[in-house]
């Protein structure tokens, strides 16, 4: 079986600390996969190492068989990456950071690239936002136009860090829609990091389970209810975090 | 490099000039005062002391030029300063845009703002003083172009440095080039300056371009030796500013910074 992403006994390390433990798993073509754990456990560090934001201290990171040393371009085409975390430039309006970014990601052609914006934007809802600044959208406006940019390139891998963390519960929801609707449609597979346990559940396929650098668990919501002997993934979420490493 | 790429993220700080009157004023308004600043107090000495006949010419001839090297640098640092402060790096660095693309996309910016600033500043310069900076001839040509590499090559340093411990960073972005102002001979020849300083200022490109400007102001044709020193530097601090970035940014990957910085 191929897979879109292969981490390899995957470790960082800052000075003396070791922020991620020799972490190792794949990821499947139209997979969701979740990415969960405490504040510290190393989620976002495993994220911007497999971003090649940050630089491993030793393993490896293959995505879609290929590593980012020769094949940055490449890789970076087909992936695309948003966070509640992050920002587009605010002096811009909507419409002009998209095409920016459709530029960037090589859509050309000035109607194929609006036509594919607008698209977009109206499966997220943010239609009438086009012509809006940047700056004055509200947190949940901006979470989902940044979702829009990280559509673009219709990549075949979508990194998401806590994408409806500013959402209210009917737009998280939509967003969760249309995730498990591109999903269905384009096989895009989803590496997805959330808080939010209920979330998690309805839609991860499996999740990961970290906490202080390493994974502690791995399977679908079910089985690692199973395997904690708890009734929801918050329960299992204190169990582990109050335990020591397993 | 992706050449489409480039010119496609460059719109992204054009759409910041059409929408921002601070960041358009930015480009003009310290050129337009320091001309007419400079102006005036070449005019003054004119008419009290009479020391030199075209002090007006050696004030604006040094500021435009001046300008050129620090609208070079600006136009590197700020721009990249600009997608520090609308946290849109990590936007960037996760896209296909590579760091040299993203390097050429800052250079082609200070090229443009260099263009607009130094348009006013020379056509000011002809209005109100009679200046016409193109007496120079061709001799401008040699002269801009190490000003602009210099410029650059402070640039990217700035950039990188930016990079490494963002914003605390900034104040150079917006300082760094006057550090080279005293030992660049830009309003007075090198002589001036006492034997240790003359030393440093012979390493600087820009107190060549500065000294062979004063030259062809005399009537004297260009010193193509002068130019040719500031050249040979401008390679060497050019090859050092991208090395020094792509050390940097190795560094900045593996310490975690580019990620932090970027959010």
């Amino acid at each position: 079986m191929s897979y879109v992403l292969e981490v390899e006994s995957l470790t960082k390390t800052f000075g003396g600390f070791t922020a991620v433990d020799s972490i190792s798993f794949k990821m499947r073509r139209g997979e969701i996969l979740g990415l969960m754990g405490p504040n510290g456990a190393g989620k976002t560090t495993t994220l911007h190492m497999l971003l090649d934001l940050t630089t491993a201290t030793s393993g490896s990171v293959k995505l879609f068989g290929l590593e980012y040393k020769n094949n940055r371009e490449e890789i970076l085409s087909r992936i695309n990456f948003s966070s509640s975390y992050i920002s587009l430039p605010s002096g811009l309006t909507v419409i002009e950071n998209l095409t920016v970014m459709a530029r960037v990601y090589g859509i050309r052609g000035r109607k194929r690239r609006r036509e594919l914006i607008d698209g977009l934007m109206e499966r997220l809802e943010v239609t009438e936002l086009a012509k809006r600044s940047t700056r004055g959208l509200s947190s949940g406006q901006l979470t989902r136009v940044c979702l829009v940019k990280a559509l673009l390139n219709s990549p075949d891998l979508l990194f998401l860090d806590e994408p409806t963390a500013s959402l209210d519960p009917d737009i998280a929801d939509k967003t969760r829609r249309l995730l498990r609707s591109i999903r269905e449609q384009r096989k895009v597979s989803i590496l997805y990091s959330s808080h939010n346990m209920a979330e998690m559940e309805e839609l991860c396929d499996r999740i990961i389970f970290m906490n202080k650098g390493r994974i502690v668990a791995v399977g679908t919501a079910k089985e690692i209810l199973a395997s904690y002997n708890g009734t929801s993934l918050e329960e299992v979420f204190l169990k582990i975090t109050r335990e020591t490493v397993v | 490099m992706n050449i489409y790429r480039v010119l496609g993220f460059s719109t992204r700080y054009l759409y910041l000039f059409k929408r921002s009157l601070p960041r358009l004023m930015e480009i003009f308004y310290w050129p337009v005062i320091d001309l007419l600043l400079w102006g005036f107090v070449g005019i003054y000495l004119n008419k009290h002391q009479g020391a030199t006949p075209d002090i007006i010419g050696f004030f604006l001839g040094a500021l435009i030029l001046w300008d050129i090297l620090f609208r070079s640098q600006q136009g590197i640092s700020i721009s990249f300063l600009e997608d520090i402060w609308s946290r849109n790096l990590l936007n960037i660095f996760t896209s296909p845009i590579s760091q040299t693309e993203y390097i050429t996309t800052l250079l082609f910016m200070s090229v443009i703002k260099l263009i607009l600033a130094s348009t006013v500043m020379v056509l000011l310069a002809l209005l109100f003083y009679a200046f016409n900076i193109f007496t120079f001839g061709l001799a401008l040509i040699p002269l801009a172009a190490n000003l602009i590499i210099m410029g650059w090559s402070i640039g990217i340093i700035t950039t990188a440095v930016i990079l490494r411990y963002g914003q605390q960073a900034e104040v150079l972005a917006w300082g760094i080039a006057f550090l080279f102002q005293p030992v660049s001979a830009v309003f007075y020849p090198v002589d001036v300056l006492p034997p240790f300083l003359r030393v440093v200022a012979w390493c600087v490109p820009a107190s060549h371009v500065f000294e062979g400007m004063r030259t062809v102001l005399n009537g004297a044709p260009l010193p193509l030796g002068q130019v040719l020193i500031a050249a040979l530097l401008n390679i060497v601090y050019i090859t050092v500013a991208i090395l020094f970035f792509k050390w940097n940014f190795k560094m900045v990957k593996k310490k975690g910074l580019l990620a932090r910085n970027g959010e």
